[in-house]
């Protein structure tokens, strides 16, 4: 803490590596430095010594050998005869999967909690109030639990659904909600650029249009502010936008030839459609309903942070209620809101990895679940399985601290 | 009023009329109401939403909780008695009460003493909880760990008996060295305990005979509820001070501390805890040497701690950076050392400033202790996942079971964030 202005003078004795400001801190690294080593040296021995025991050495071969089990959700062609490595990538789509659609309706969620807690409707409020501290304070395994229950006890099997009066009917004839999954129509293309008319450059190429059409809005709307900045006049932009919006897009599809399947009662099961299987399900909603309580409450904080004088000074220029919340509030209260809602991000993805309790094929249940399992390989499955979670996080993290840049108060 | 202007006004109000009651419309619940749930015919309209809501909601619940069974030996008994009514069969909490709580293996001629471990906690607990307790009760406090061992596990007497006295010698011998330097207290502590803990190693070892008191409970036999409690409390004290000492180390001078303690943080940060557990099942004993065998319960409640040292870690960060500058500063003029501006003044302000991080830090980690489900141990999730669920009398009963443990940790959850916002108030100091 003390720092010397003027040292003083003399040659350099041994005890002043423990009295010398100038040399103690060096000293105290050294030894510090000395332990950690002889901490890792002994570890590093006993793992040696335990694997030499146990005949094995550390090796990655385990991932080029076939994997041997099934997996019943995959995003990419997957077979039990795929290696170990294939199976880890169909684990990480998945846990990207999962993730991205948690993050997307706990977000929604949140939000929404978030500004009815702060509502002028005493009942709406308080059941806001409920909500959050329900769902705040029981683990998300209960809750994962207990949705995947509904998903596997309580919906009907898909036998319910068969003759002239069955227990159970489909929704609108589109999608059944059976304790095998979720059916519900899936698109695909009969022309297009793919063998069979489905392969992945269609989406690609529909992926491609929507972004297109982004960024044609967002010149619009730049060259809208400009004129508006020059003459005071703002161009209508709605129609150009919705024609922007739809109009490639519409076109591009029907070039591709979309048409839907939908699922039908076919022997034992459901045939056809998109299968989206309990365990996503009982993940994504309990994931995003956990969570999003986390957000309600990073909302709440944010909007109280922002001071009362600006929503009075919004009100005060005539701006009407909604307009001051989405112009003027909300804004600034982003400011606050985005830093706590990266954590719950990482979090969300992070508690994914809960899917190994409902047996959701994501990168933990294949590579440090079965794979692991089947081939006792320890170290290597949960070194790889680390190393995946700190790039996702640190990835996350950088992205939006990005936006988050982007987002923050500009100061001279 | 002067007789000038007595024609021109043809009547004047001598006496002051009484106070009227606002209309009908202005009082009570009709205002209460218009205001807060009919103010304009959106906010209506949710209303209606909210209590069909709640309709649903109870109208599926009261039944069922009212018309529950409390009194069955099976699943099949309990639908024989409902006769096709709806109803709750939470006679399945009455049947297998001490499984959920102890687990199924803990003995249970001995369930006396997880209890009176778990009674004798809330009176270790409260002085420090409330301090408006007498401060001698600490003294219970500081024994309590060795004797909820002792209750818990079992085994000789004399293993807590010595961990206990390494413990005094070594805050002894802390008391006495602390008064020159705080670093030769705290390593001739540390070094004055090991000691003891050694010969005491070997006397427990000499003495050893069949006369332990209490009948030996090996950590495999644990289970239930108790075991998350034990996990959450066991996690959350130890993490507390290594959390500080990790905040210290990412804020010190020293770059190759502070690199050690960024690089922990943010890999124990970066990970699910599930991995972490991961590594205390399947990889932790690699680490160990190749003759011991390290119980999975102490290889669990290591990484649990790491998990959560780096959390408390990063929140007690920011209590030490919310500090003025100046606190450091007034440190420094008074010609405090590190040690003593650390512990004398900006511990203690720093502390107070991260109470409410702690406790979402202890929070989350007490929910978070039924992820040892994931690597089968029998916490509370475990055995219902596991044995109760599976045996073929409870087949079948979801939504008593999940529940209960929904409602035991709700209560514990919500007890302690109520506790936290009262500690916030109790300690606020400065005059706002």
């Amino acid at each position: 803490m003390t720092t010397l202005t003027d040292p003083p003078k003399g040659a350099f004795r041994p005890s002043m590596l423990l009295y010398d400001s100038r040399y103690r801190s060096l000293t105290l690294q050294a030894i510090a430095a000395i332990v950690l080593g002889l901490c890792f040296l002994y570890l590093y021995s006993n793992v040696a010594a335990n694997l030499r025991a146990a005949g094995l050495n550390i090796s990655y071969d385990f991932l080029g050998n076939t994997a041997g089990y099934d997996i019943n959700q995959t995003l990419i062609d997957y077979s039990s005869q795929s290696s170990n490595w294939r199976a880890a990538v169909v684990g990480i789509l998945n846990t990207l999967l999962v993730a991205f659609l948690a993050c997307v309706t706990a977000t929604i969620f949140g939000v929404l909690a978030g500004v009815l807690r702060l509502s002028p409707n005493w009942l709406v409020r308080k059941l806001m109030a409920f909500y959050v501290e329900i769902f705040r304070n029981i683990p998300v395994l209960i809750w994962i639990i207990i949705i995947f229950t509904i998903m596997t006890a309580v919906l009907p099997a898909p036998s319910a659904f068969r003759g002239e009066n069955p227990d159970s009917t489909m929704l609108f004839d589109l999608a059944a909600f059976t304790n095998r999954g979720v059916y519900i129509p899936g698109p695909y293309f009969t022309r297009g650029f793919g063998a069979e008319g489905n392969g992945a450059l269609n989406w690609l190429l529909v992926i491609a249009v929507l972004l297109g059409s982004l960024f044609g809005t967002r010149a619009v709307t730049a060259s809208a502010n400009a004129k508006q900045a020059a003459t005071g006049l703002r161009p209508n932009t709605l129609w150009v936008n919705l024609g922007i919006w739809f109009v490639p897009i519409i076109v591009v599809l029907f070039a591709l030839g979309l048409t839907w399947d939908y699922p039908a009662l076919k022997g034992f099961n459901f045939q056809g459609g998109l299968k989206v299987g309990g365990p996503l399900i009982a993940l994504w909603f309990a994931l995003s309903i956990y969570t999003g309580a986390f957000i309600a409450e990073n909302v709440r904080a944010g909007i109280q942070a922002v001071s009362k004088g600006q929503t009075e000074a919004a009100a005060a220029l005539g701006l009407r209620p909604r307009r001051v919340m989405g112009l003027v509030v909300l804004p600034q209260a982003l400011r606050v809101i985005i830093p706590p809602l990266i954590s719950q991000y990482l979090n969300i993805t992070k508690n994914s990895s809960l899917a190994i309790a409902v047996g959701y094929a994501d990168i933990t249940a294949t590579l440090g679940g079965i794979t692991l399992n089947q081939t006792g390989r320890a170290i290597e499955c949960v070194l790889l399985l680390m190393l995946f979670y700190l790039t996702i996080s640190l990835l996350i993290s950088a992205f939006m601290n990005v936006y988050n840049n982007n987002m923050k108060l500009k100061e001279r | 009023m002067s007789d000038t202007h007595a024609e021109s006004i043809r009547f004047v109000r001598e006496t002051t009329l009484p106070q009227a009651e606002p209309p009908v419309a202005e009082r009570g619940i009709y205002k209460w109401g218009r205001e807060n749930l009919f103010a304009t015919p959106a906010n209506g309209l949710l209303t209606l939403v909210s209590l069909y809501v709640i309709y649903l909601v109870l109208s599926g619940v009261l039944p069922w909780l009212l018309n529950g069974v409390w009194n069955a030996s099976s699943l099949s008994e309990c639908r024989e008695i409902l006769a096709g009514e709806t109803g709750g069969c939470f006679a399945v909490l009455v049947d297998r009460w001490s499984q959920l709580f102890f687990g199924f293996k803990y003995p249970s001629d001995q369930y006396w003493r997880p209890t009176l471990a778990f009674a004798l906690f809330f009176v270790a607990v409260a002085p420090v909880l409330f301090f408006d307790l007498p401060r001698k009760m600490l003294a219970f406090t500081a024994v309590f760990p060795f004797l909820a061992y002792w209750l818990i596990w079992g085994g000789p007497v004399l293993v807590p008996v010595f961990a206990f006295v390494g413990v005094v010698v070594g805050y002894l011998v802390y008391a006495r060295l602390v008064t020159q330097s705080f670093a030769g207290g705290f390593f001739g502590g540390v070094a004055a305990a090991a000691v003891t803990w050694f010969i005491g190693g070997y006397l427990v070892e000499w003495t050893s005979g069949p006369t332990s008191m209490l009948e030996a409970v090996p950590s495999r036999d644990l289970g239930g509820y108790m075991l998350n409690f034990m996990l959450g409390v066991t996690c959350v004290s130890l993490s507390v001070p290594i959390g500080i000492a990790l905040a210290l180390g990412r804020q010190s001078s020293m770059p190759f501390i502070k690199w050690v303690s960024v690089v922990f943080i943010e890999f124990i940060r970066g990970v699910p805890l599930i991995t972490l557990l991961f590594v205390a099942s399947v990889m932790l004993a690699y680490f160990f040497p190749p003759e011991s065998t390290v119980d999975l319960f102490l290889r669990v409640v290591i990484m649990i701690t790491m998990f959560s040292s780096a959390y408390i870690a990063e929140v007690i960060r920011g209590g030490l950076a919310a500090l003025p500058k100046g606190q450091y500063e007034a440190a420094d003029s008074l010609g405090l050392d590190y040690a003593q501006a650390m512990r004398l003044i900006i511990l203690p302000q720093a502390l107070k400033i991260s109470i409410p991080g702690i406790v979402n830090i202890a929070v989350g980690l007490f929910k978070d202790t039924t992820l040892v489900s994931v690597i089968s141990m029998f916490d509370l999730v475990g055995m219902i996942r596991g044995p109760i669920l599976a045996s073929t009398d409870w087949n079948g009963v979801y939504w008593e079971l999940l529940g209960f443990a929904a409602l035991l940790f709700f209560v514990v959850c919500y007890g302690i964030s109520q506790y936290s916002q009262w500690l916030e108030r109790r300690l606020a100091t400065d005059h706002r």
